[in-house]
């Protein structure tokens, strides 16, 4: 295949999210908002049933949280917004349209900075709006084949919150960057469980192509069906691969939705866009319309935290901490969290990071846990790194009770005391294993003192093992030392 | 005299002293409408074993502690059958809806059964409420209990014949364009189009979300007044209803007119009123002024688009409000389609009437884009100034008379065959729902020996205004004490 840019052509890429909000109940009713697990149809009442004569009442949560959202992403909002019915058929849909927002949405022209292949972009957010969810619909096997359609109702009317990004992004790394940044933002705030597999974040793109250098836009697909960052990446990559290839073949592309089929690696057009949908959109009668008062969006503004490129920089100016250090403790709140925790509790910035990042993570990887959620709590890491830093302790043992404590759950620094596996600096017992590995060890000492310095680490070493890690290295050190520089010792 | 030609404070006092008990009531109610109904067709369907149940209930309230019994405790009323009732089908009269059994009740209803108030069943109307003579209907004709060869007006046709046959005491129907007041013209009762938002819709199937609202139909205006009173007020689970107090509605009833100024709309009368329905309503207004009210002429200049506009919202939200009915749920089904889209049509084909798909395609196509600004904009433009007409009449007047109906009762099938001049029907109410304002029609005077209403039209939250000027003209006329002739089969 042609690759896009050896031949002069430029990718235009927009994206459109969709998330659903961590409300506790549903948009416009009373049902819960969290429908994954329940029976079928369950989570429903006549509101988001859709039954006659049932009327909707806003979620006044979910539109903070949509606000929150706003002002993350350095959004506009209006003081005026109002909901809008889009109307279409579709038997998910049980009532015949969506309440959604169209010509006034609670927020408009944002930003989001995000960091690819070592660059900083900007890209521009449209507008960020809300609306509520469908329903599902369950097939045997494949929707074209299945001889029925099950329609479950549990997710219609859960808060769903859309963040439409200006066509700002010119390749499909930029666009998982984009993407991967975002739901890091909607984690951080507390707005979304980030969850791309369960369907609770969602992102469709707008991929077109021009010549490099021109400005009209090209002829506008829609993909949809990517449920991971790799799959966006993936997706795009194949439609920029595509989209070339019918043009430089002297082609014309039709402005149409396909989806990624992840089984084939590969876009399938799903339908011809090229006649626009007719969603008669209107005012939604139900509801009145919302006034958002400034006072409002200031008290909003005011409980924000810190967001994650914020807490980036001051991670490394405040802990003098590395970039990566800092990126890899600022990836999720929980970390960052856990980390400060440690520090908090008296451990040196750097000893902490070090340790978090390095053995910890490893023992939570391997045991597919988070930090924040394994059985090492802050107190009981930092308990040990002070040891470490008062030499109570030596590294090695440390490593080895924490790998412990991961296990069952007992404290590191009480192991450490109760089975007496602290450091030891008593210099007559230390000498005591270090004339034995003298003596043991003739040619190593012989060795060294021909001139070979690698084999003081091995005697080192059999020390230390013999004192089962606990002599304090430093003291075996200068003891070695000390033995092997009197002749005849 | 049958006790279902008492009002409704007559029969409260003979219920809390035990003259009568609540069972006697409704017993008798239900024996009116097996004797009567089948001349009339008021009713789609009659919930005996309800009523009773509610009328043990009340008489237990009634026996136990009187003085504290609700006014409508132990009173028949029905529901127009756009107006959900849990356990009991609720049709709209429409196919599409057979068989649907909703598992909730209308606010209105949750709030009249905690009163103590006897449910009789559902009243007949036009299908979805899309009508001015009742023959709309999916399921059968309603006839005018005064001329049964004509039309009790619609939609709420069988909520006004229910009356003014006395089969309930009082009925709730809804009124969009006129709904209410132009079958209680028709039909020689008492009709009232609450302020919109003064009574949850929370329940009620819906036909324009912006027009409608469910108001009673009565015999007086004192028991349209209790029964206000009732069902009014804010209800968390209809954000378009609001928090207003209630207060003269009763209280103001007796105060008279003297004072108050009422204004005639000049285009109101250019309408082309019958000549008998003229005769009534300058009686009516000769009356007034002679109960000392101050009667000029206002101007609503806007009158003669309100028509228009009317009939380019109200369809647009029927477009939408109506596209749940999509066959997956209700209604007749969709068996032989052979893929969606042909399942959705035969469903929808089949399950609604002409007039209702008329409405569906008209305001599918005022929302569609190209046309959105030329239609629906523009309608909604026109219904601004129509409130503005209407604010600005009542800077100078008080209240607004005119008749309900440029005429009395039509004949059965006289215009079913131009729908333009059975919406020609609602031209003097509609405007009212446009601006959202409140009003009533009360029984005036006859012509050729049918009914003819008076419509006064109040402000926003003005129900009580309207109270006691339909009130000062019930009491001159005493026109309720009339029953129509087929209330004599009822033996």
């Amino acid at each position: 295949m042609i690759s896009p840019s050896q031949t002069g052509w430029e990718a235009v890429i927009g994206l459109e999210v969709h998330a659903q909000l961590l409300t506790r109940s549903k948009m416009f009713c009373s049902c819960r908002a969290d429908y994954l697990g329940l029976p079928a149809n369950s989570n429903t009442c006549p509101v988001c049933l859709g039954l006659p004569g049932a009327l909707p009442v806003i979620n006044e949560e979910g539109v903070r949280l949509t606000i929150r959202t706003a002002l993350a992403l350095e959004c506009e909002i209006p003081e005026f917004t109002k909901f809008d019915r889009k109307n279409y058929f579709y038997p998910d849909l049980p009532k015949g349209y969506q309440i959604s927002q169209y010509d006034l949405p609670l927020s408009l022209r944002g930003r989001l900075d995000f960091q690819v292949e070592g660059r900083s972009v900007r890209a521009g957010i449209t507008r960020v709006h809300l609306e509520e969810d469908t329903g599902t619909l369950h097939h045997a096997g494949e929707i074209q084949t299945s001889a029925f359609s099950l329609v479950d109702l549990n997710r219609a009317g859960v808060p769903l919150m859309e963040i439409v990004g200006e066509p700002d992004l010119r390749s499909p790394a930029e666009a998982r960057a984009y993407l991967a940044t975002l739901r890091q933002l909607l984690v951080y705030i507390g707005v979304n469980d980030g969850n791309m597999e369960e369907g609770s974040l969602r992102c469709d793109a707008n991929i077109s192509l021009r010549p490099i250098g021109t400005e009209p836009l090209g002829v506008k697909v829609e993909v949809k069906n990517m449920n991971s960052f790799r799959s966006v990446q993936r997706a795009l990559e194949y439609e920029l691969e595509r989209q070339t290839e019918v043009l430089e073949q002297g082609g014309r592309l039709v402005q149409e939705t396909r989806g990624w089929s992840e089984l084939e690696q590969r876009t399938v057009s799903q339908r011809s866009k090229e006649v626009a949908q007719e969603y008669r959109y209107f005012p939604e009668p139900d509801l009145p319309p919302l006034l958002i008062s400034r006072a409002r969006v200031e008290e909003v503004r005011a409980d924000l935290p810190e967001l994650p490129a914020a807490r980036r920089e001051r991670f490394q100016s405040q802990y003098q901490l590395t970039e990566e250090q800092a990126r890899l403790l600022t990836d999720r709140p929980a970390d960052s969290r856990y980390f400060e925790d440690v520090v908090a509790a008296g451990v040196s910035p750097l000893l902490a990071a070090n340790w978090q990042l390095g053995d910890l993570q490893g023992l939570c990887n391997a045991a597919n846990l988070e930090v924040a959620n394994c059985r090492i709590d802050p107190g009981s890491l930092a308990g040990l790194l002070r040891m470490v830093e008062n030499r109570e302790v030596t590294a090695k043992v440390a490593k080895e009770v924490l790998a412990r404590g991961f296990e069952t759950g007992e404290s590191p620094a009480e192991m450490v005391r109760s089975q007496g596996l602290g450091q030891l600096s008593d210099a007559d017992e230390i000498a005591g294993w270090v004339d034995q590995v003298l003596t043991e060890q003739a040619q190593a000492a012989a060795d060294y003192l021909a001139g070979n310095e690698r084999a003081l680490g091995r005697l080192v070493g059999t020390v230390m093992g013999k004192s089962k890690g606990r002599a304090n290295p430093v003291i075996v050190n200068q003891l070695l030392r000390e033995r092997l520089s009197r002749p005849g010792g | 005299m049958s006790l279902l030609e008492e009002p409704i404070r007559e029969l409260g006092r003979r219920l809390r002293e035990r003259e009568i008990s609540a069972v006697e009531l409704a017993q008798a109610a239900l024996a009116r409408i097996e004797a009567v109904d089948p001349a009339v067709g008021a009713f789609l369907r009659v919930t005996p074993e309800l009523a009773m149940e509610a009328a043990v209930a009340a008489d237990r309230t009634l026996a136990t502690d009187p003085g504290g019994a609700a006014a409508l405790c132990g009173i028949p009323v029905a529901y127009k059958d756009l107006i959900c009732t849990k356990g009991v089908e609720t049709t709209a009269a429409s196919r599409i809806l057979e068989g649907f059994v909703p598992p909730y009740s209308a606010t209105v209803v949750e709030r009249l059964a905690a009163l103590g108030a006897v449910p009789l069943g559902k009243l007949n109307c036009d299908e979805f409420a899309m009508g001015s003579s009742n023959e709309n209907s999916a399921y059968q004709i309603t006839r005018n209990p005064w001329d049964l060869e004509r039309v009790p007006g619609g939609s709420s046709g069988g909520s006004a014949a229910a009356v003014a046959a006395r089969l309930a005491c009082a009925t709730l129907g809804s009124d969009t364009g006129g709904s209410i007041r132009l079958p209680a013209s028709f039909t020689g009762v008492v009709g009232v189009k609450p302020t919109y938002g003064r009574v949850s819709r929370y329940g009620l199937i819906a036909f324009a979300s912006s027009l409608d609202q469910i108001g009673p139909l009565t015999k007086t205006v004192e028991d349209a007044a209790l029964v206000m009173t009732a069902i009014s007020g804010r209800d968390p689970r209809d954000s378009t209803s609001v928090e207003a107090p209630l207060d003269g509605f009763l209280e103001d009833l007796h105060r008279g007119v003297e004072g108050l100024r009422l204004g005639v709309p000049r285009e109101y009368l250019e309408v082309g009123i019958e000549p008998g329905v003229r005769k009534v309503f300058d009686q009516a207004v000769s009356s007034l002024e002679r109960m000392g009210a101050v009667v000029e002429e206002v101007s609503l200049p806007s009158t003669e688009f309100a028509l228009s506009a009317y009939y380019v919202i109200a369809p647009a939200e029927v477009s939408s409000n109506l596209a749940r009915m999509d066959g997956v749920r209700f209604g007749p089904g969709f068996a032989g389609a052979k893929n969606l889209r042909e399942a959705y049509e035969t469903a929808r084909h089949q399950g609604f009437g002409e007039e209702v798909r008329r409405r569906i395609i008209l305001g599918a196509y005022a929302l569609s884009s190209g046309y959105y600004d030329a239609y629906y904009l523009r309608a909604q433009q026109v219904r601004t100034l129509v409130a503005r007409d209407f604010e600005q009449a009542f800077a100078k007047v008080d209240a607004i008379v005119s008749p309900t109906a440029p005429t009395a009762a039509f004949r059965l099938g006289e215009r079913t065959a131009d729908p333009l001049a059975m919406y020609g029907t609602d031209v003097l109410t509609l405007p009212a729902n446009l601006a959202g304002i409140s009003g009533i029609s009360v029984p005036a005077g006859f012509a050729a020996g049918l009914p003819v209403g008076l419509q006064v039209l109040g402000p926003y939250l003005g129900e009580s205004i309207c109270f006691r000027i339909a009130h000062s003209v019930e009491t001159e006329s005493r026109l309720w004490q009339q029953l129509p002739p087929v209330a004599g089969l009822a033996g």
